[in-house]
């Protein structure tokens, strides 16, 4: 049976589909297990969501696997995050042996299935130490970053150097993240699922009606940004750029986003946005569940044009996401977005506030080229960052780690010399 | 000769070589010392990487050297290397080296990039697979060319001039193995630019030429 796969071959089309079946024949049977550490919630467990059973259908034997840890765990490996994105924050010695022994007992708990594994995916820094217990493992093992490491804070990075040099690849988002290692740097950048709740096609009446639900007006021309309330995402330079487009056009303004509540900063950028905003009514600052999947999916296909103006970025889906949505994006020039957005292909790279709303009066005045780009920017993301085509990258690596570092790997059908 | 023509499919991923550089002079030095897959790559690699091409552009040095440095005289300069002027990858290397050694000897400068676009020096493994399809009389090229994956294209066009003892594509070495009837149809074949092109413009140009010759033109 291969619902999901035929699911797949309706958007993305048949080749595609064929094109991994084909990459995935030698890998039949295989056993390969991802770790992670959490089973919900954040950009990993919704991509091994779709992956695992993309795979299974595929004829692999792929599993996937949470570690466990207390909460002095979890405090350690978020500190971790934090530095390796570059701010500083010590990790005491306790913290760090505490994570260091929830490594062996995951290890313990997991021992048969990684030992039998022919490759093993483990993902970001959580459980990176489990190759130090791995002495009897037969497989290839890989740790994928999904975390921008280009400037770290150095002392945490060292520490945690230490246990991923060892797997035998590893796996980046994009070039610009990688570190120096004594292993292959294998680059696949993220992607987003079209069969999502925030991709997936929606009608144009429950678009019509989350828009009414916040009192939008569907005559009146939207852009929006969706993104938690940061300071790197600049909704303060949105709200200026807005400003800037409605002395000529009645445009109205979308800045969405949650996670507002939980997160001190976030709650003080949020009120920063709204005293900045005023009683504007065109400006409809939306402060979202973070299960608002398919209402962020309307707002997005509602609008005329989205924005992305961060000031900096790791990758950035969220263009992918607009982009998806046939939407022009108008975007801050920096990290993961400037793969994604074509400079006057399928939208634009700003650096100010001043140039988000060049661009986008430009487009809202040129309505033809509004919807060249839109169809572009669909045609883009369908061939560049879909999950098919993260997927078909995964597989491709796989057969090619098999093979060592050949430059060159050539397959046999199955049966022939 | 072999009977049929197998139709192969291919798959690219990318592995970083670690090496970046900020400079033109840090590109110049790590161009001689780099992989060659990463020179390949750079030259080649964009055309399965991507569906967009620039049309100013087309290697990624020349994009590079535009985008991040901002030098328009080096980035045209570098664009207009054709990779299949040159036998080996080494030569093509030398070639490059060369146009930015000219070009940083006649500046006052050496134009730099701003932290976080340096040029990332990146190489790929090929996985090469079997489709299972077969072509068994040069006539059928005409009806399947249209409908091969863009992979096909790369793998029997561009591919195989750095495979093959001709430095040519596998459809040209296949058809000359049938009689001077094909040979016409062989020139043009090897008289098509695979470069500053898509893949998919490459696939509606290879088709057109079987459409044409079976056609009689």
């Amino acid at each position: 049976m291969e619902n999901l796969l035929e699911n797949y071959a309706e958007v993305v089309g048949y080749e595609v589909i064929d094109h991994l079946k084909q990459l995935a024949a030698p890998l039949k049977g295989m056993k390969i297990v991802h770790v992670n550490s959490t089973k919900e919630g954040g950009g990993v467990a919704e991509i091994l969501n779709r992956l695992i059973p993309l795979k299974r259908e595929l004829g692999i034997d792929a599993s996937w696997e949470v570690i466990k840890g207390n909460s002095d765990f979890y405090q350690c490996t978020k500190k971790m995050h934090n530095s390796l994105q570059g701010n500083r924050d010590d990790i005491s010695e306790a913290l760090l042996n505490n994570y260091e022994e929830t490594g062996g007992q995951n290890y313990e708990e997991l021992r048969d299935l990684l030992e039998d594994a022919d490759v093993v995916f483990i993902h970001d820094p959580q459980p990176a130490p489990l190759l130090s217990f791995a002495g009897g493992r037969k497989g290839k093992w890989l740790w994928r970053c999904h975390i921008d490491v280009s400037h770290p804070y150095r002392p945490v990075w060292k520490y945690i150097r230490k246990f991923v040099e060892g797997y035998d690849a590893s796996i980046w988002s994009l070039s610009t993240f990688t570190q120096p290692m004594p292993h292959p740097l294998y680059l696949i950048p993220p992607s987003i699922d079209p069969l999502s709740e925030k991709n997936r096609e929606l009608s144009d009446d429950e678009v019509m009606s989350v828009l009414s639900d916040h009192g939008i007006d569907s005559e009146l021309p939207v852009i929006t940004q969706i993104s938690r309330f940061d300071r790197f995402k600049d909704p303060v330079g949105v709200i200026k750029t807005y400003r800037h487009i409605r002395k000529s056009i009645p445009v109205q303004l979308i800045l969405a986003g949650g996670g507002a509540t939980d997160d001190p900063e976030g709650a003080e950028v949020l009120r920063e946005v709204m005293d900045f905003a005023g009683d504007d009514p065109f400006i409809h600052v939306l402060e979202l569940p973070p299960d608002a999947h398919r209402e962020i999916n309307a707002l997005q296909r509602g609008s005329d044009i989205i924005i992305q103006k961060s000031l900096r970025e790791g990758f950035g889906l969220t263009v992918s996401e607009g982009l998806w949505k046939g939407k022009p994006v108008v975007a801050g020039n920096t990290g993961g977005i400037k793969l994604q957005v074509i400079d006057h292909y399928n939208g634009f790279l700003v650096n100010t506030s001043e140039g988000a709303a060049l661009r986008t009066r430009y487009l809202l005045k040129h309505r033809e080229i509004l919807e060249e780009m839109g169809v572009r920017a669909h045609q883009f993301v369908l061939d560049n960052f879909l999950i098919t085509r993260h997927l078909r990258e995964y597989l491709t690596l796989v057969v090619g780690i098999l093979h060592g570092s050949d430059e060159r790997i050539e397959l046999e059908l199955p049966g022939r010399s | 000769m072999s009977d049929e023509f197998m139709i192969r499919d291919c798959a690219l991923i990318t592995i970083s070589t670690g090496e970046q550089a900020q400079n033109l002079r840090e590109l110049r030095d790590r161009l001689l010392v780099t992989h060659a897959g990463s020179i390949y790559y750079h030259f080649w690699g964009v055309m399965l990487r991507h569906t967009y091409v620039d049309p100013e552009y087309q290697n990624d040095f020349a994009v590079w050297a535009s985008h991040a440095l901002h030098d328009h005289e080096i980035a045209e300069r570098l664009s207009l290397i054709d990779p299949n002027e040159y036998l080996s990858i080494e030569d093509l290397r030398r070639e490059i080296v060369e146009i930015i050694e000219q070009h940083l000897y006649e500046r006052e400068h050496v134009p730099w990039a701003r932290t976080g676009d340096q040029f990332q020096f990146t190489r790929s493994q090929i996985v090469v697979f079997d489709t299972r399809h077969r072509i068994t009389a040069p006539e059928e090229f005409k009806d399947i060319v249209p409908r091969l994956p863009l992979g096909s294209i790369f793998y029997h066009f561009i591919d195989s001039r750095r495979r093959t003892a001709e430095s040519l594509n596998d459809f040209s070495i296949w058809l000359s193995e049938h009689g001077e009837k094909y040979l016409p149809l062989v020139e043009r074949l090897n008289s098509i630019d695979p470069y500053f092109t898509t893949l998919g413009n490459l696939r509606d140009e290879i088709a057109d030429v079987f459409v044409a010759f079976e056609g009689g033109e």
